[in-house]
This record gives C-alpha cells, structure tokens and sequence, in this order.
C-alpha cells in the first residue's frame, strides 16, 4: 500500500490561515460538494427532493444555509450542494441516490477552494475583489462574479461578518493571492 | 452598458460574452432536402441590421445562462431580455 499523504488546495498538509486584524481569510479543507441539476420533464420530482433535503429550493441568488447540507443556486434548475466532508465524502453518491433519475448528479469536491473570510473589514475587502453588491446582501445570498479574472461563488453566510468564497481549485494559488492583496490594501 | 437579467436583475454587459445573431437557435434539419444549402446560410450568412437586432449573450460570469437580448445596434438600447431557453421552446426546439 502507498504511504499517500493529503494535501489542501493551496498544498500545505495543514489549511492555511491568514490573520489579519480586520480579517481573516481561512482555506476551508472540510467541504464535500456535488452539483445537481434537474432533468427534463422531472423538474417537480427535483424540486420536491431538493425540498426534504433543505428544507427550501433556493430561488435565483440564494443559499440556503442549514448544517449538515446546505445548497445554493447555479444557474436555472441547477444547485451545488455541500456539507462537512468528514461526515458526508460521499455526498455524490448519497445525493444520486437520492435523487434517482430526476437529476443529474456530479461531485464538484475536487474542482473547488473554498476560503472563508470573518471579520468588521469583510465590505472593504469584498469591494475590492469583486462587483457585488455587498453592503446590501444578506445571508444566504449568492452571486457568481469574477475575481482575479477567475469565475467564483461568493455566499453571504448568516454571520453578518462571515462571507464563504468557492474558487476554481486548480487557481487556489492566485485566488488567495488576490485576497491577500485585498486584506492588505485595506488594513 | 448594463443587461436585464431576467432571473438576475440588472448585471453589467463585462460579465457576459457575445455570440451574435439569436438565428442560430434555429438549426436546419440534416434531413431536409437541401440541407448542405441550408446549413450553409445557417453557418455563414448573417443580416447586419441597422437597428433592432435579436443576439445571443452568455453570462459567463453570472449564471452561465444563454440569453436572447433584443438591442438595437445604432443607440445600444436594450429592449427586451429572454432566457434562450425559453426562446427556443417557444419555437418548438428541446422538446
């Protein structure tokens, strides 16, 4: 058996933090994600799976934040579904089964970095990434924007001071680079 | 310039890409009589109006969506803004 060691997006065996005193920007290792998409024809069958499941369909620009599954809108009858992925490493699997022929099921783990952003500084360094909105979203809202010319997800989390960043992970590199360069430029 | 989603809201023209004429949602039949003509016009003949124009947009950086966006070409008004999806059913396409 080969002795393999885990590595996070940005390579380190351990996710990296950066701490800076109005904010902190995590590399959030513990996510499990899988993208569902709605079938022709079996929309209703979808959105009422998706109902047990979150307790809500999230509509355009939302997220429905709920633990261990949370789930935010794509794009039309398309969602990303993620949850802790110590409890849930098959999330795919377990969501395609019960999903069953409404959905199309992919799991997205491999393609993401998530970075968690906490603190009173996060509009300020929001601002500087990325044209969203920020000031004005709530929790659970959810915009696809550029940042660093990389498409990411940027999810307002119910903490007013807590915004979840989804990158592409393969940029993991230069996605933190340019937070970094926003926190710095701000503190 | 700024693009009326119409799941989205308004989102600045950056964060889409453009395709061209929305004609393009209407594919020939391969099995029609004179498909190579056909397929030729749909591949390389394209009007150039001077005003109203149906094109297709991509929110690249948004939703990802297809959308037909009715613009005119002289003044860059938009008009109308539709989910291509929508577009095509409505002619009888993806059934």
């Amino acid at each position: 058996m080969h002795d393999l060691k885990t590595i996070t997006a940005l390579g380190g065996s351990e996710p990296r933090v950066d701490t800076f005193h109005h904010i902190s920007i995590s590399e959030n290792d513990g996510l499990a994600l899988a993208s569902v998409a709605a079938r022709l024809g079996s929309e209703d069958a979808c959105h009422k799976t998706m109902q047990d499941l979150l307790g809500a369909v999230p509509g355009p620009g939302e997220a429905v934040l709920r633990e261990p599954e949370s789930g935010f809108w794509m794009g039309p009858e398309q969602w990303m579904i993620a949850a802790p992925r110590q409890t849930h490493e098959l999330l795919a699997d377990d969501l395609k089964t019960r999903f069953g022929g409404c959905a199309s099921v992919t799991e997205q783990s491999g393609a993401w970095v998530s970075f968690d952003l906490v603190g009173p500084g996060l509009a300020d360094v929001t601002e500087r990434l990325c044209a969203v909105p920020i000031r004005k979203m709530q929790a659970g809202d959810t915009r696809r924007t550029m940042i660093h010319q990389l498409g990411c997800f940027v999810i307002r989390q119910a903490d007013p001071h807590h915004l979840r960043i989804l990158g592409p992970r393969a940029s993991a590199g230069s996605l933190h680079h340019a937070l970094m360069t926003a926190a710095q430029s701000t503190a | 310039m700024i693009i009326e989603h119409p799941l989205l809201g308004p989102r600045d023209a950056a964060e889409f890409t453009y395709l061209g004429d929305a004609r393009l949602i209407d594919r020939p039949d391969w099995q029609s009589e004179n498909a190579a003509q056909e397929f030729f016009e749909y591949g390389y003949l394209r009007d150039n109006p001077a005003g109203w124009h149906q094109e297709l947009w991509f929110h690249e950086a948004g939703d990802r969506s297809w959308l037909v966006v009715t613009r005119n070409t002289l003044t860059h008004e938009i008009s109308k803004v539709e989910l291509a999806r929508d577009v095509a059913r409505s002619r009888g396409r993806s059934k």
